[in-house]
């Protein structure tokens, strides 16, 4: 068996291994699918009180994705815990001592993290729509129309690219104290805020969390972006490959 | 065969590691000895790659640890800090380094049976005890039946069974053509299981030798001698036959002759003594004394141990004659002036204190700050 093959079943060992994988994947999915349905109910009944510019921008399936707003911090936690655990525990020094090649450690690890989000993501993200659009009842919408299979597939790759960024800067802040410190409030908290305001809205919306929204709406009017959710892609991407840069860089270079 | 050159590492201005050469050889266990912030640690990480050197370099056998390809079969680490995660069970720590490594999974009930972890192989290693938890980590260096075994502080924490049972363990591996490195801070410890010393302080090599070699040069009865008159008493044990040693501070080591003989002799032909101490060198003394000069954190006791080479002694006062220019203050004047017998007759030989002087000392006992009053 290959060298790279024999790491990767390593790193899948140790990812199923450890109960905060399954739990921080369960809470993702429940939260989100959960508070998703939660949303949508509301919205139903309060539809008809909605001002008409809400009507008419209102958004289906992004509503029924709406429970990620929790649920993506529940993501975030398992790409911090799945590196910094590594650095809290000691386990780096045994891991490298195995394998002692960091950039086939490093993607490896990175690899099966990313497979099981993503399938975790998949299944998160068409559970909430289809849950959401059954409880949005007649201003639901269908699969099939434009636009929206997009915008499901966008949930699910929204989700992993989060967790993704979560990982590269997990190997760069190491600890998973100062992770859990710096990211959650962001993307519970600041990342909103400043695009909230008007002030600061003009570079905030190029953030990772808020440029991944695009992939995840259908009408381009409920955010009111510049670009579009194709360019709301790569700018997560282009984030996310940056922590993962600098991610690698302090795994070489720093001592483990 | 693991061969260090130069290998040094800093950090910050500190030098944590300073040029270290010496190699490690298979068959025999070799003890890595040093007090606390040696290096020993540094040292071991550096050889697993875990930690780049500033300079130098490891090997082995004759490869970079990273040129290796499924390392644990060539060298197994149990390193001084726990390097297990704790919510993963025993099996599954060893199969995670197992896969990686190409070792069959049949290995890892092996090395489970071996270390007497068996029962709690599906059991997580939060709950273990220190010593369960040492045994584990002795389990994962010996995953991959590796030539080469290093164990950091192996028997830190452990009780007297468990630290029996890693001392057999360590002689079993060496005797099976392996090559042992292991470090204490325990010179009695190493006697008992090493075969070669590598010896370092502050970073730095302090001795790199067998064990039989340490010993035959360490642990021997002698008495300690000090004088003002080192040449007189020198001639006085040669009419006996003896040949008196000297020490770097003046004191002179006399073998194969009684104290109470020495003491006679020295009656008789009128030659002042002002120590005559019979000295059993233990190995432990041997080694506190190679690094004496380079422990990094010393008590606040200032007493140093009986025979301890700070001990003031009238070469200590030639020392502090000779260092008198420089720290030369209104002090030092007060104390020249204060010091009644000074310009005895014995005062002759520069840097020989006379007796006075040697009277003086016990008050200052070689302790320099103090004379700063
Ligand atoms: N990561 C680090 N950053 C800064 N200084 C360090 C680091 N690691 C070790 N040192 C310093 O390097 C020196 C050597 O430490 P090391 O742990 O190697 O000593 P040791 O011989 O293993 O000691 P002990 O017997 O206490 O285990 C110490 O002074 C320590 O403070
Ligand atoms: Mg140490």
């Amino acid at each position: 068996m290959p060298h790279t093959t024999r790491v990767l079943r390593s790193e899948w060992t140790k990812i199923r291994s450890v109960r905060s994988t399954l739990w921080t994947l369960a809470t993702a999915l429940v939260v989100t699918v959960g508070l998703s349905a939660v949303f949508c109910a509301l919205t139903a009944s309060q539809f008809d009180n909605l001002g008409e510019r809400q009507q008419a921008t209102f958004d289906a399936t992004q509503t029924s994705f709406s429970g990620s707003v929790l649920g993506q911090l529940a993501m975030i936690a398992f790409g911090v815990m799945v590196v910094s655990s590594e650095y809290s525990t000691g386990m780096i020094r045994s891991s490298l001592a195995a394998v002692p090649q960091r950039t086939v450690f490093l993607a490896a690890k990175i690899f099966v993290a990313t497979m099981l989000v993503l399938v975790v993501g998949m299944i998160t993200s068409f559970l909430a729509f289809f849950v959401g659009q059954a409880l949005l009842g007649e201003n639901s919408v269908s699969i099939q129309d434009e636009g929206v299979l997009r915008a499901v597939l966008g949930g699910g790759v929204y989700m992993t690219l989060l967790a993704l960024f979560a990982m590269g800067i997990s190997f760069v802040l190491r600890s998973p104290l100062l992770a859990f410190a710096i990211l959650m409030p962001f993307f519970f908290l600041i990342s909103n805020i400043l695009t909230g305001v008007s002030a600061t809205k003009d570079y905030a919306q190029y953030l990772p969390d808020q440029a991944g929204k695009t992939l995840t709406a259908v009408v381009p009017e409920s955010l009111n972006r510049p670009y579009g959710p194709y360019e709301g892609l790569l700018i997560m991407v282009a984030w996310t490959v940056a922590a993962l840069i600098a991610g690698w860089i302090v795994l070489k270079r720093r001592d483990a | 065969m693991i061969e260090l050159r130069g290998l040094t590492k800093r950090y910050g201005d500190k030098t944590a590691v300073d040029h270290l050469t010496f190699s490690v050889q298979p068959g025999m266990v070799t003890g890595f000895l040093g007090p606390n912030g040696a290096g020993k640690s540094t040292t071991m990480r550096m050889m697993l790659g875990l930690d780049s050197p500033t300079s130098g370099d490891v090997h082995i056998d004759g490869k970079r640890y990273d040129q290796l390809r499924d390392p644990l079969n060539y060298i197994g680490a149990l390193l001084e800090a726990k390097a297990v995660h704790g919510g993963r069970s025993a099996y599954n720590h060893l199969l995670c380094m197992a896969q990686s490594n190409n070792i069959p999974k049949k290995r890892i009930s092996t090395v489970l049976d071996l270390v007497g972890l068996s029962d709690v192989a599906k059991k997580r290693p939060k709950g273990f005890s220190l010593g369960m938890g040492q045994r584990l980590g002795i389990a994962a260096a010996l995953l991959g039946d590796p030539k080469i075994l290093m164990f950091d502080e192996p028997v830190n924490g452990l009780d007297p069974e468990g630290i029996h049972w890693i001392r057999n363990l360590m002689k079993h591996l060496a005797s099976e053509g392996r090559t042992v490195f292991v470090s204490s801070h325990l010179m009695s410890e190493m006697a008992l299981t090493a075969e070669h010393l590598v010896v370092i302080g502050r970073g730095k090599l302090l001795a790199d030798t067998s064990m039989a070699d340490f010993i035959a040069k360490n642990s021997r009865t002698f008495v300690r001698v000090r004088t003002p008159q080192p040449e007189r008493m020198r001639d006085v044990l040669g009419s006996v036959g003896v040949m008196p040693v000297f020490e770097q501070d003046g004191g002179m080591q006399v073998e194969g002759i009684e104290p109470a003989r020495i003491g006679e002799l020295a009656a008789w032909y009128q030659v002042v003594l002002h120590e005559l101490s019979p000295q059993k060198a233990s190995l432990e003394e041997a080694f506190m004394q190679l690094t004496a000069e380079s422990v990094e954190y010393h008590a606040q006791d200032q007493t140093s141990p009986q025979g301890a080479p700070q001990r003031g002694g009238p070469q200590q006062g030639g020392w502090q004659q000779q260092g008198a220019p420089q720290q030369g203050g209104p002090q030092q004047g007060g104390w020249q002036q204060g010091g009644p017998q000074q310009g005895g007759p014995q005062q002759g030989g520069p840097q020989q204190g006379g007796p006075q002087q040697g009277g003086w000392q016990p008050d200052h006992g070689g302790n320099p700050p103090r004379k700063r009053r």
